[in-house]
C-alpha cells in the first residue's frame, strides 16, 4: 500500500503544483481586477456603481461550483473557445473579484470622511488623495481579511477537478482510481491542503495583529 | 458684484450665497468680506449654517447660488454667473490657498507629525523633502511640538494633535486661514494651548476666519464678529458693538443666555 | 456566436430544477440543524474544558475549515466506507459531510458568541442562585442566540450555496439538475442564467426571512 502510494508520489506533486499555479494566477488576477473594480464601486459614476453592485451581488449569491460550469459550458456555446484552464482560472477569478471587490470597499468605508476632507484642504487632487492618504490607510484594512481570503481560492480551485484538469483533487481521485487505496489518500491529500491553508491563515493572523496597533 | 462695496481691500469675498439641502436652507444670502490681517470669529446656534459657511470657502460644500472670493478669484466655479465647476485641478490648487483646521483634527494617521506637514508641502508645493522637513521642523517649533516631528498621531494628545493640524495648515502658507470650532473635541485644560497658537497666528498678521464656541476668545482675539442665526448673518460688527447689541437683537439675546446659562 | 436563447426546453424540464432546489433547501437545513448541535455542543464544552480537549476541538474546527469542502464529501462517501463497515447513501453521506462542516464554523461563531455574553449578567445569574446549569440555560444561551444569530443566517445561506457540491456524487439537488439539463439539451447558457436566478432569489428570500427572525428574536426576549 505505501509503496503504492509512494510510486504514485511525483504524480501527486505535480497535481499540487498545479493547484498552487491555479491559485497563484487566481489571486493575483482576481486582485488587480478587484481593485479597480472597487474603486469603482466606491468612487465611480453610477452607472458604473450600479454595474459593479451587479457584479458582486450576483456573484456572491450563487454557488462557486454553478460560477465554473456557467463559464466552462456557457462560453463555447456562445462562441468564446477557451482551454479549460483557462475557463477555471476565469470563473474562479470572477468569484475571488467579488470578493476583492467587498474588501476594498469596507476597507475604504472604514475611512473617516474627515480624511478626505483634510486631503482635500491641503490642496491635493483626487488621485493624490487616493494614493497618499486613503491607500495607505484602507491597505492595512485590507489585508488582513484578504490574505485569509487566499485560502478560499486554494479550496475552490479543487473544484476544478471537474472539469478534467489535473490538479491536487484530480491526481488524487486518479490515484485511486489506479491503487483503490482511497482512504488514505484523501487523507494524504486532506493534509497537504491543511497544510497550505493553515500556514496561510497563520499569517493572515500575524498580520492582524502587527496592525493592531496603527488602527485609530 | 454689487454687493461687495470694497472689493478692493477684500481679501476674501462672499457675495449673496445660499445653500440648501433638499428643502432646508441652511445659508440664506450671506454676505461677508474680510480684510488681509483681519481675525474674523462666526458664532451662533448649532444649525445656524456657520460651519457650513466655512466650508463653502474652501469648496468642501458647494453652493446653490452667489460668489465666493479670494483674491477676486471666484473660488468654485470658473464663472459665478454660469456656475461651471472648477475641474479637480484648479479646485485642488485653489483649496491649497487656504488653509483648514477641523474640529475632529483630521491628521492622518499613517503619517508622523511632521509626515502630515510635509505631505501638501512636497506633492502641492513641490518642494523636496529635505526643504519640507525644515519647513515642518520650523512649524512644530512654532506650535510647541519641535520634539514631536516623528511622533504618529495616535501618540500625541488631543490638544497636540490639533497643534499639529494648525501647523499642517499654516506651512503651506496660505491667505486665510479657516478654523471649525478647532476646541470643540477638546479636553478643557488643552483649550488653552491651542488658543494660544491661534492667537500669536493673529498676531503675526494672519487672516483667519474661525467658527467657535469660545466667546472670551471670540471678544478679546477677534477683530470683528459675526453672529449667524438661522443661515443667515444677524449681526457683524466690532466685538463690543456686536454684544452691546444684545439689547436690540432679539435672537443674539437668547443665543447669549443660552450660552451662559451652560458654559457659567 | 449568434446564440439564440431558447427557454422552451428548460421548461419542459423545470422539475428537474424546482425538485433540485427543494432538496437543496432540505439538505442545507438537516445538515444546519444537525451542525447547530455540533456546534453548540462543542463550543460550551470548549470554554469549559481543559487543554487536551479544547486542544482536539481546535484541530476539528481548523481541519474542516482548511481542507476544499469537496474533498471532504469524496472522503466520507468514497473514502470511509472501505475504512469501515457501513453502507449509505450519497444523500445521508453528503448531509453527515455537511453537518459536520458547518459543525466547525458553527463552533467559532458559538464559542465567540458565548465569551461576548458581559460577565456581570453571570454574576447576576449567580447572585439570585443560579446553579451552573441553570446559569447556562437561562442566562448564557439566550444572551449568546441574539449575538451569533446575524452570524447564523450567514453561515445557512452560505450553506445552502455550498449544497451545489452534493451534485458531485450524483445527489439530484439544483446544481444537479442544471447540469442534467446542461448536457441533454444543450440549452446551457439558458439553464444556467434559470438556475443562477433561482439561487439568488432563494438566497435573498432566506436572507430576508432570516432578518424577520433577527428582529422577532430582539424584540421577542
Amino acid at each position: 500500500m505505501l509503496g503504492q502510494i509512494a510510486y504514485a508520489l511525483p504524480f501527486l506533486a505535480q497535481g499540487f503544483a498545479l493547484t498552487l499555479w491555479v491559485s497563484l494566477l487566481v489571486v493575483v488576477l482576481s486582485l488587480v481586477a478587484g481593485v479597480i473594480l472597487g474603486v469603482g464601486l466606491v468612487y465611480g459614476p453610477a452607472p458604473i456603481r450600479w454595474a459593479v453592485r451587479i457584479f458582486s451581488d450576483t456573484i456572491r449569491g450563487i454557488p462557486i461550483l454553478v460560477l465554473i460550469f456557467f463559464v466552462y459550458y456557457g462560453l463555447p456555446a456562445v462562441g468564446v473557445h477557451l482551454q479549460s484552464f483557462w475557463a477555471a482560472v476565469l470563473a474562479l477569478t470572477l468569484f475571488k473579484t467579488a470578493q476583492v471587490v467587498e474588501y476594498l470597499r469596507g476597507a475604504v468605508a472604514s475611512i473617516p470622511k474627515g480624511q478626505s476632507e483634510a486631503a482635500m484642504a491641503i490642496g491635493l487632487t483626487f488621485r493624490q488623495r487616493l494614493a497618499y492618504v486613503i491607500f495607505p490607510q484602507a491597505f492595512r484594512r485590507f489585508l488582513p481579511p484578504w490574505i485569509n481570503g487566499v485560502t478560499d481560492a486554494v479550496k475552490g480551485s479543487a473544484l476544478v477537478s471537474l472539469l478534467g484538469i489535473t490538479d491536487l483533487m484530480q491526481a488524487i481521485n486518479q490515484v485511486i482510481g489506479r491503487t483503490y487505496e482511497a482512504m488514505p489518500l484523501y487523507i494524504l491529500g486532506a493534509l497537504i491542503y491543511f497544510a497550505v491553508n493553515y500556514a496561510l491563515s497563520y499569517a493572515s493572523r500575524r498580520l492582524e495583529r502587527r496592525f493592531a496597533f496603527i488602527r485609530d | 458684484m454689487a454687493t461687495s462695496s470694497n472689493n478692493s481691500t477684500a481679501l476674501l469675498d462672499i457675495a449673496e450665497v445660499s445653500k440648501s439641502f433638499g428643502s432646508v436652507s441652511v445659508l440664506r444670502s450671506v454676505s461677508l468680506t474680510v480684510a488681509k490681517g483681519e481675525v474674523v470669529t462666526v458664532i451662533g446656534p448649532s444649525g445656524s449654517g456657520k460651519t457650513t459657511l466655512l466650508r463653502c470657502v474652501n469648496f468642501l460644500e458647494s453652493y446653490d447660488s452667489g460668489s465666493i472670493r479670494i483674491d477676486g478669484k471666484e473660488v468654485g466655479y470658473r464663472d459665478a454667473g454660469t456656475r461651471q465647476r472648477r475641474s479637480e485641478r484648479d479646485l485642488a490648487a485653489m483649496r491649497a490657498e487656504t488653509g483648514m483646521v477641523f474640529q475632529g483634527f483630521n491628521l492622518f494617521p499613517h503619517l508622523t507629525a511632521a509626515g502630515n506637514i510635509m505631505l501638501g508641502l512636497t506633492k502641492v508645493r513641490g518642494k523636496s523633502s529635505a526643504e519640507a522637513r525644515s519647513i515642518a521642523e520650523h512649524w512644530l517649533g512654532r506650535v510647541g511640538l519641535g520634539h514631536k516631528a516623528d511622533s504618529l498621531p495616535a501618540e500625541l494628545s488631543g490638544g497636540q494633535q490639533q497643534r499639529v493640524g494648525i501647523a499642517r495648515a499654516v506651512a503651506m502658507e496660505p491667505k486665510i486661514l479657516l478654523l471649525d470650532e478647532i476646541t470643540s473635541a477638546l479636553d478643557p485644560e488643552l483649550v488653552g494651548e491651542v488658543l494660544a497658537v491661534v492667537r500669536s497666528l493673529a498676531e503675526d498678521g494672519m487672516t483667519m476666519v474661525m467658527v467657535t464656541h469660545e466667546m472670551a476668545f471670540a471678544r478679546d482675539a477677534s477683530s470683528r464678529i459675526v453672529f449667524m442665526a438661522d443661515g443667515g448673518v444677524s449681526a457683524v460688527g466690532p466685538p463690543r458693538e456686536v454684544l452691546a447689541a444684545e439689547t436690540t437683537n432679539e435672537r443674539l439675546r437668547t443665543f447669549l443666555a443660552r450660552f451662559r446659562a451652560s458654559h457659567f | 456566436m449568434g446564440y439564440t436563447l431558447n427557454f422552451n426546453l428548460i421548461w419542459r424540464h423545470f422539475d428537474k430544477l424546482w425538485g433540485g432546489l427543494l432538496l437543496s433547501l432540505e439538505l442545507a437545513v438537516i445538515s444546519i440543524a444537525i451542525g447547530i448541535v455540533i456546534g453548540l455542543v462543542l463550543a460550551v464544552w470548549y470554554v469549559s474544558a481543559g487543554r487536551v480537549v479544547r486542544g482536539i476541538i481546535a484541530a476539528y474546527v481548523e481541519f474542516i475549515r482548511n481542507v476544499p469542502l469537496i474533498l471532504l464529501v469524496y472522503l466520507v462517501f468514497y473514502g470511509l466506507p472501505t475504512v469501515v463497515d457501513l453502507v449509505y447513501s450519497a444523500q445521508t453521506s453528503f448531509v453527515a459531510t455537511l453537518a459536520l462542516y458547518s459543525g466547525a464554523y458553527l463552533v467559532e461563531v458559538f464559542r465567540s458568541g458565548l465569551e461576548a455574553v458581559p460577565r456581570g449578567q453571570l454574576d447576576a445569574g449567580k447572585a439570585i442562585g443560579l446553579t451552573p446549569w441553570q446559569r447556562l440555560i437561562h442566562v448564557r444561551l439566550p444572551t449568546m442566540m441574539r449575538i451569533t444569530l446575524p452570524a447564523l443566517s450567514n453561515t445557512f445561506i452560505s450553506l445552502f450555496k455550498d449544497t451545489s457540491v452534493a451534485s458531485v456524487i450524483s445527489v439530484p439537488e439544483l446544481t444537479y439538475g442544471a447540469q442534467w439539463i446542461n448536457f441533454n439539451t444543450f440549452r446551457i447558457v439558458e439553464v444556467y442564467l434559470v438556475v443562477t436566478a433561482m439561487y439568488l432569489m432563494t438566497g435573498y428570500i432566506l436572507l430576508f426571512a432570516l432578518r424577520l427572525v433577527e428582529r422577532w428574536y430582539r424584540t421577542a426576549r
